[in-house]
């Protein structure tokens, strides 16, 4: 195991999404980021300056571990090569969360490097819980299941999202990454309200929560058709749904994603900068 | 050439190479010396640039479909399939077989 | 006929990945929007996020060879590639290993022989660039030795050493690509050592019977063995300058005495 502080949880404070081009800036000054975010795959490889900056940067800050790649919700099995990669790094970096995504990427051999959608049945349920009971078991440690951005909606589905997160926290022990940039864009695209899906989501169970921002594109009847392409600021609209979600759970650690079109050092700390104020105003209120 | 000849020229090239080479084993592992760029493929949970349609046109993926219009910088590398003074059988071959119309 | 509502449609991965790496395939009825109507261009999200996202991968895995066909047409080939070679692991540092094979079997670019081998060289530059770290010796080590101990030394090589042998002037062709003012590459063939001093892979063009003297380090003959290889396979073969590139580049971790 590498020879590093141990954080045991993720704080209360503002994260981002590393990205190699930010090294030295945020070795030097980073401002009010107070932990970051890597995506397992990218550190999986045998060593060089991958593996090289992640020993720094732990060193320093409480590390989240974000798996791109496991394919939790794929029909066929989870991929042991991967899992024995997933749990190399995890031992050697023990970081303060792991996560992963409710969605599939791979397919009989072959990862499709996007999350793909899942229909809500008892079925996906029980393969999901399954997988789940697999990854926390291998790793001896607890993980985060993440709510993902949909396009559409499957006929066969028989739980609403939240429901479904809930019975697979309820029956693995998983906890949950809220993502309330997902959510807003799964509440346009399909027509729910997001605050009713925060009044329905079991808030006591996340450990983390995403901010990202979106893209606009239109349906075949001209309706609104976001897609989570994290390239950009965090809409307002999300903002203030994020406000409305720590309302009602307090406090809780916050991560700035943006992987494409990625800003230099000062934009992207701006952007932790306002989640930081997000969270002083719910403690603000705790407190009162 | 004698085995002591061998072992004479072999000692004075590695006495060459050693003082070509400077002296003292890189420590790789200073943060000063960590940062730069990255080499492609990274893995992100973003979804693609905010369009519906570049991954639709089946056109692109029809191999003989395929046409290489004249656009980078091989255009100025004038390397014939016969260059190496060996052309290999990967080569021939495909000339035998019927390029698509 | 019977009455009565029919379950609703499920759509299971294999018929949702065949329609989402091919547009010619109507979307799978189950998958529908807020109004239960078909789910139309929303399928193509995904059908778009795997082909650009993959296409992306490609393009930035093969710089030199992105120049050399220019984007538009790597784009192209990687949109006909991603989709007969979807990556078999889902660390997208490594896709594309099948791609110089790709190239060398695509008959609209048989004119361009070199291609394959370029990509391979860049192909194992990435190799080089994740490898494992390890430790190179003290070039004063080989120093210590007398003449007769080195004959008989073999050696350990650093895990980002990578060699690359062409027909083709692959070294040239990639600095021409990659380097500002550098010649337009001749005929001839190229044999590329890959170190990685620090963190940077660094190309570099061996002299002639450089390879198979490291070639035969490798496969576990001593110095003294490995220059009589080499100088068989190349009467001028200039290993001073051979050893000089694999101690700059901090390539041999360790030294062993033959029993």
């Amino acid at each position: 195991m590498l020879d590093k502080p141990t954080f045991t949880h993720l704080p209360h404070t503002p994260g981002v999404g590393y990205k190699p081009q930010h090294f030295n800036d945020i070795i030097s000054d980073a401002g009010s980021v107070g932990w970051l975010e890597v995506h397992a795959e990218n550190y999986m490889g045998d060593g060089g300056r991958p593996l090289a900056q992640l020993r720094h940067l732990a060193e320093q800050f409480p590390i989240s571990v974000h798996g791109v790649g496991l394919s939790i919700g794929g029909e066929g099995a989870l991929d042991r090569d991967h899992l024995a990669r997933l749990k190399h790094l995890v031992d050697w970096l023990n970081p303060a969360s792991f996560s992963e995504h409710l969605a599939w990427s791979t397919h009989e051999s072959a990862f499709f490097n996007d999350l793909l959608p899942l229909p809500y049945t008892d079925a996906t349920l029980a393969r999901v819980c399954a997988h789940i009971n697999q990854v926390q078991d291998l790793l001896g440690r607890k993980m985060l299941l993440e709510n993902p951005s949909s396009y559409l909606a499957f006929a066969e589905s028989t739980w609403e999202e939240p429901a479904f997160l809930q019975e697979v926290a309820r029956r693995t022990g998983c906890g949950l990454l809220l993502d309330v940039n997902n959510v807003f864009v799964s509440a346009t695209n399909l027509d729910f309200s997001p605050q009713g899906y925060i009044d329905a989501y079991p808030l006591d169970l996340v450990g983390e929560v995403h901010l990202g921002g979106h893209d606009e594109d239109e349906d075949d009847h001209g309706k609104p058709l976001l897609i989570d392409s994290h390239g950009r600021e965090v809409v307002d609209p999300v903002w203030a749904l994020l406000d409305y979600t720590l309302a009602q759970s307090g406090p809780l650690p916050l991560l700035v994603e943006w992987d494409n079109d990625v800003p230099d050092w000062p934009t992207l700390e701006a952007e932790a900068r306002r989640a930081a104020s997000a969270l002083a105003n719910v403690t603000a209120e705790v407190a009162k | 050439m004698s085995n002591t000849a061998k072992t004479f020229a072999v000692a004075g090239a590695v006495a060459a190479a050693m003082t070509a080479t400077l002296a003292g084993s890189a420590s790789a592992q200073s943060k000063e010396k960590c940062y730069g760029v990255s080499l492609a493929g990274q893995n992100d949970c973003a979804a693609g640039p905010g369009t519906t349609c570049a991954g639709t046109s089946t056109v692109d993926y029809q191999g003989n479909a395929w046409t290489l219009v004249d656009a980078g910088t091989c255009a100025s590398i004038e390397l014939p399939a016969t260059a190496d003074g060996s052309a290999r059988a990967g080569s021939l071959e495909a000339l035998e077989r019927d390029l698509p119309a | 006929m019977t009455t009565g509502a029919t379950p609703p449609a499920a759509v299971n991965q294999a018929e949702f990945t065949r329609a989402m790496m091919d547009a010619a395939i109507t979307n799978p009825k189950g998958l529908r929007d807020s109004q239960n109507r078909p789910a139309g261009r929303r399928f193509n999200v995904y059908r778009n996020n795997v082909a650009v996202s993959l296409t992306e991968a490609v393009l930035q895995a093969f710089p030199v060879v992105t120049k050399l066909l220019g984007e538009e047409n790597m784009k192209g080939l990687a949109g006909i590639f991603l989709r007969a070679h979807p990556p078999q692991s889902p660390l997208m540092m490594f896709y594309g290993a099948e791609f110089p094979d790709f190239l060398a079997q695509m008959e609209q670019l048989a004119h361009l022989g070199y291609l394959a081998d370029v990509a391979r060289l860049e192909q194992h530059m990435r190799r080089a660039y994740h490898a494992a770290d390890a430790a190179a010796i003290d070039p004063d080590a080989l120093g210590a030795l007398t003449p007769e101990e080195l004959m008989q030394t073999r050696v350990d090589f650093a895990p980002a050493l990578q060699l690359i042998r062409s027909s083709w002037p692959i070294f040239d062709i990639w600095r021409f690509n990659m380097e500002d003012g550098a010649p337009i590459p001749q005929a001839g063939a190229q044999d590329v050592l890959i170190t990685r001093p620090e963190f940077d892979p660094l190309p570099q063009a061996l002299p002639v019977g450089g390879a198979t003297w490291i070639t035969a380090l490798m496969g576990g003959k001593t110095i003294g063995e490995a220059f009589e290889v080499a100088n068989q396979d190349a009467d001028t073969f200039d290993l001073s300058t051979t050893l000089a590139l694999l101690l700059q580049g901090n390539t041999l971790t360790a030294l062993h005495r033959k029993d």
